[in-house]
């Protein structure tokens, strides 16, 4: 671990430059994703990548060069390049950055159980290769997959005021899909993958529980092929953490990034129905409503000590009882906003500057268990696991779709329906937030999948959360 | 310092020679130098340069393969080393894998050279036409500019080589209400001129985007699809749409069509069209890429084939990359003058964007999406007032099929600006829709 540690710190120590402030931020990772189709085993999927960013600040104005030449030379040479660029655009800059603050930290952040092996090659092809033939045969199941990927990062922050901050970090990504096709219609059925994340190591292949559950999940996908479609109208919707993830995520997280609603993404991710003077007094959703920045559970996907900009990481409420009250905005935006944030400036690799992003943001569990969820629908659907999402650049009016839904009718579960889809807008749905779960429906989930930025970075987020519901939510179906 | 292509020549011999007569190996290269140039309320916001090459190294031998991404630091000797390195780790990994039924290889020894090297501005002196046109605007944007290079060897001998210049500014001019007009200029040959005349352009609608928003409420409308707009739809097609696998999965969103029970408009005509593309000539695993007709007049005609498909459903690869997805999609076009679009609407949408499109139900080709930037209200063939952002929910089998009523003569080439990992070098050549219905839910 943290092998190139010494000699990198000895190649920053010698770099020669002008600006009063610059900064090193190395990072390395390895990754291998396996996966078994159909019983067939595809050729595994490897790779080493490792580079670095240099960044600079000079007269207040920043730039970066990123490098994949780790010599003394090549990170001289970066080093410059970023200085010419910074004294080029000095006379456009849209930022004077004379008096923010820089990171001094010195400190390392691991993942659990990153010490522990992890089950060789031929293991973890031996559990694919076990599930994907323990689904049925069954001429209706016309593909299944069943996956895993392993993802080793090691990050190394230094800069010229003192920091030296090293995260090593493992996560892992199992994954199984079946999709059952009737002659009509085809219907798919999943579990983990772009839903399921954590860092760890063999542990986390039984906690997201694709150990042993093909035939239950190749069952639910023949069930979905042959059950009616989702009848259209208003109805409760409970939805259980696997699409609350994707809830959170779309319809709070992206909305609260400060860096949207200071205009930087408008030109692609999008802005923000939130504006800055909206935070203290906003009614974001119910009071059962309480949303937090939390760094701080080991396994969830994005827990980290320090962001990329080397600011410290620490659990901070976003939402609090229904009101905003935080934005999610690193220290750079906090200085330009004036405003407090969280610790959440992050870049996706070496080639791509941090930016803020979401990390672990969270729904806090309620009071009641699934069965006190149930109990309290009349007329409702209980939707899982999501497949489908769009929503406006403003984060506000949004259409997210599901792969299983069931209806729920004076407080009990009844007959699968498909294609399960609904619509709302973000700045209503959340104040219609009539029921949390307790603990014992609370999971920690996540996806790699987070794509923003210009230039684009797609990142992992981690999102935990209760099961919840919400009053009077229009549902419809599909057309097959 | 050795050239990128040198460097890649250097690294694929060294390979050949290193590897055994039973083994075999495809070597793909893919490398850039990048300016990136972030802008918000015509400043620069974020600035840098990036500088990145990479191998994808594939060994195969006894029926097994596995493949490698690798990241070079440009110093020949460490590549060599951290080459070698992988071939070491790959020999390992392959003595773990079982053989592998539907391992297909390319044997053909083809070669491919395209080398463009014109010049491209000083980002400096674009910064500063930039700041000289927004000056007093609301733009925010990218500027992402430099050379690409893409390569490809393998043991049968074959021999790609893709270089060029390219620069893509992306931008949007926000009106003070938060209405926005969205703009691209991009290619390799910069000119101020140009540059300004597309800037012209796009000042000239954000001067529509002033007015009241005209209110809608959900229904059906009349609408026109900017080539930008359709872009969006087509791209939904992509998901899998003509991927044999796809097909072969029942997951294709064109299902009903490559079955036949299901055709689009006879107006819609879309091919694969590589010759000719911004595009590589070949594919990351080492098949020459076809032209192909995906759809003629309506109707389902060719997919895209990759070597796994190929070798698992008994077809012919055909030089599909990753996804089995078109990277250099053609439209034909139809009869619309461009300048006859408002008066053939009528009264409804003039659509120039969408955004953030997905599938409400795949199987049946359902999507979902918004309108984002300038969309205008129309009536009578003159634009009336811009519309407030809006939500559609309808099938590609109506917007491409029955309610398309024309397409534009003129078609758009839309370069691609995605710029994940890397600079992609997609892009799509597309008409205008005009739609006698589009459904609008929220």
């Amino acid at each position: 671990m943290f092998d190139f540690s010494a000699q990198l710190k000895q190649r920053f120590a010698a770099l020669q430059s002008s600006a009063p402030f610059f900064s090193l931020r190395y990072v390395k990772q390895t990754s291998q994703h396996l996966s078994v189709r159909k019983n067939v085993a595809e050729p595994p999927q490897l790779s080493i990548d490792e580079g670095a960013m240099l960044t600079v600040r000079i007269n207040g104005v920043e730039a970066y060069a990123a490098t994949n030449d780790l010599s003394q030379r090549g990170l001289q040479s970066a080093l410059e390049q970023a200085e010419i660029q910074a004294r080029q655009l000095a006379p456009h800059s849209l930022l004077d950055l004379r008096d923010h603050a820089v990171a001094t930290a010195r400190a390392d952040y691991l993942s659990p159980n990153l010490q522990s092996a992890f089950p060789s090659l031929s293991d973890c092809y031996a559990l694919l290769n076990a599930e994907s033939a323990s689904v049925p045969m069954d001429e209706r199941l016309v593909n299944w997959q069943v996956s895993l990927g392993l993802e080793n990062v090691e990050q190394i922050y230094l800069n010229n005021a003192g920091a030296e901050i090293r995260q090593a970090q493992r996560f892992v990504f199992p994954g199984l899909t079946v999709t059952a096709y009737d002659g009509q219609d085809s219907q798919t059925r999943s579990l983990g993958r772009e839903n399921f994340g954590q860092q760890g190591g063999a542990e986390v292949i039984a906690s997201c529980g694709i150990i042993g559950a093909a035939v239950n999940v190749a069952d639910q996908a023949l069930q979905l092929v042959m059950a009616p479609n989702t009848p259209t109208g208003p109805r409760d919707l409970l939805l259980t953490p696997d699409q609350m993830t994707l809830q959170i995520h779309e319809s709070i997280g992206h909305p609260l990034e400060l860096d949207r609603i200071l205009g930087d993404e408008r030109n692609y991710a999008g802005t923000s129905f939130v504006k800055a003077s909206d935070f203290g007094s906003l009614q974001y959703g119910s009071s059962l409503l309480n949303v937090t920045f939390d760094p701080e559970i080991p396994e969830q996907l994005a827990s980290y000590g320090f962001d990329d900009d080397g600011t410290p990481a620490s659990k901070q409420f976003l939402i609090k009882d229904g009101v905003l009250v935080r934005p999610l905005g690193g220290t750079l935006s906090q200085y330009r906003s004036g405003m407090e944030g969280v610790a959440n400036s992050r870049a996706s690799n070496w080639n791509r500057a941090p930016i803020d992003r979401m990390a672990n943001l969270n729904i806090e569990p309620g009071d009641k268990s699934m069965a006190q969820l149930i109990g309290g629908i009349e007329h409702g659907i209980l939707m899982s696991t999501n497949r489908s999402w769009s929503i406006d650049d403003a984060r506000n009016k949004f259409q997210f779709g599901c792969e299983w839904g069931q209806l729920i009718e004076n407080g009990e579960l009844k007959g699968v329906v498909k294609n399960p889809n609904y619509r709302a807008i973000s700045a209503q749905f959340w104040r219609n937030l009539s029921a949390v779960g307790d603990a014992s429906t609370f999971k920690v989930l996540g996806t790699p999948n987070c794509g923003k930025g210009e230039p684009n970075q797609v990142i992992r987020v981690g999102h935990a959360s209760p099961a919840c519901v919400f009053a009077s939510v229009d549902v419809f179906g599909g057309d097959a | 310092m050795m050239s990128h292509q040198a460097q890649f020549k250097a690294l694929a011999e060294w390979l050949h020679s290193a590897v055994t007569a039973e083994e075999r190996y495809t070597f793909s290269y893919d490398a850039e130098a990048s300016d990136f140039i972030r802008f918000n309320h015509a400043k620069v916001r974020q600035a840098g340069h990036v500088q990145q090459a990479s191998v994808t190294f594939k060994l195969i031998a006894a029926g097994r393969h596995a493949n490698l991404n690798l990241t070079l630091s440009g110093d020949g000797e460490v590549d060599r080393q951290r080459l070698s390195e992988a071939l070491l780790q790959l020999r390992e990994t392959l003595t773990l894998l079982p053989e592998d039924p539907y391992l297909q290889l390319n044997d053909e020894a083809w070669q491919s050279s395209n080398v463009q090297e014109t010049p491209l501005p000083d980002s400096a002196h674009v910064v500063e036409q930039i700041a000289r046109l927004g000056e007093g605007l609301d733009l925010v944007g990218i500027y992402a500019a430099g050379p690409i290079y893409r390569g490809f060897a393998s043991s049968s001998g074959a021999l790609g080589w893709h270089q060029a210049n390219s620069f893509n500014f992306d931008w949007s001019l926000f009106h003070e209400n938060g209405q926005a007009v969205k703009a691209n200029y991009a290619g390799h040959t910069w000119t101020d001129e140009s540059f300004a005349r597309r800037f012209a352009l796009a000042r000239e609608q954000l001067a529509f985007l002033g007015r009241p928003a005209h209110a809608l409420t959900p229904g059906q409308y009349r609408a026109y699809l900017a080539p930008a707009a359709l872009e969006e739809v087509i791209g939904m097609l992509c998901w899998g749409g003509f991927s044999a696998q796809s097909l072969a999965d029942k997951t294709s969103p064109l299902q009903r069509l490559y079955d036949g029970h299901a055709t689009l408009s006879p107006l819609v005509s879309l091919n694969e069209q590589v010759t000719g593309s911004l595009s590589p000539a070949f594919s990351g695993e080492g098949y020459p890429r076809m032209d192909l007709s995906l759809v003629a007049e309506g109707v389902a005609r060719d997919r895209m084939i990759d070597s796994r498909s190929a070798a698992e459903y008994g077809l012919v690869a055909n030089g599909a990359g990753w996804g089995e997805s078109p990277s250099a999609l053609s439209m034909e076009g139809g009869s619309l003058a461009l300048d006859e679009v408002l008066k053939a609407l009528g009264t409804g949408l003039y659509i120039s964007n969408l955004w953030y499109l997905n599938f409400s139900d795949r199987t049946a080709g359902r999507i979902t999406g918004m309108t984002r930037f300038a969309t205008f209200w129309v009536e009578d063939g003159q634009i009336k007032a811009p519309v407030n952002t809006m939500r559609f929910d309808d099938s590609l089998f109506a917007l491409l099929g029955t309610a398309l009523e024309q397409l534009t003569t003129e078609r758009e080439l839309l370069l691609s600006t995605s710029t994940y990992s890397q600079r992609q070098t997609a892009s799509n050549l597309l008409p205008g829709a005009l739609l006698s219905g589009l459904t609008l839910t929220l």
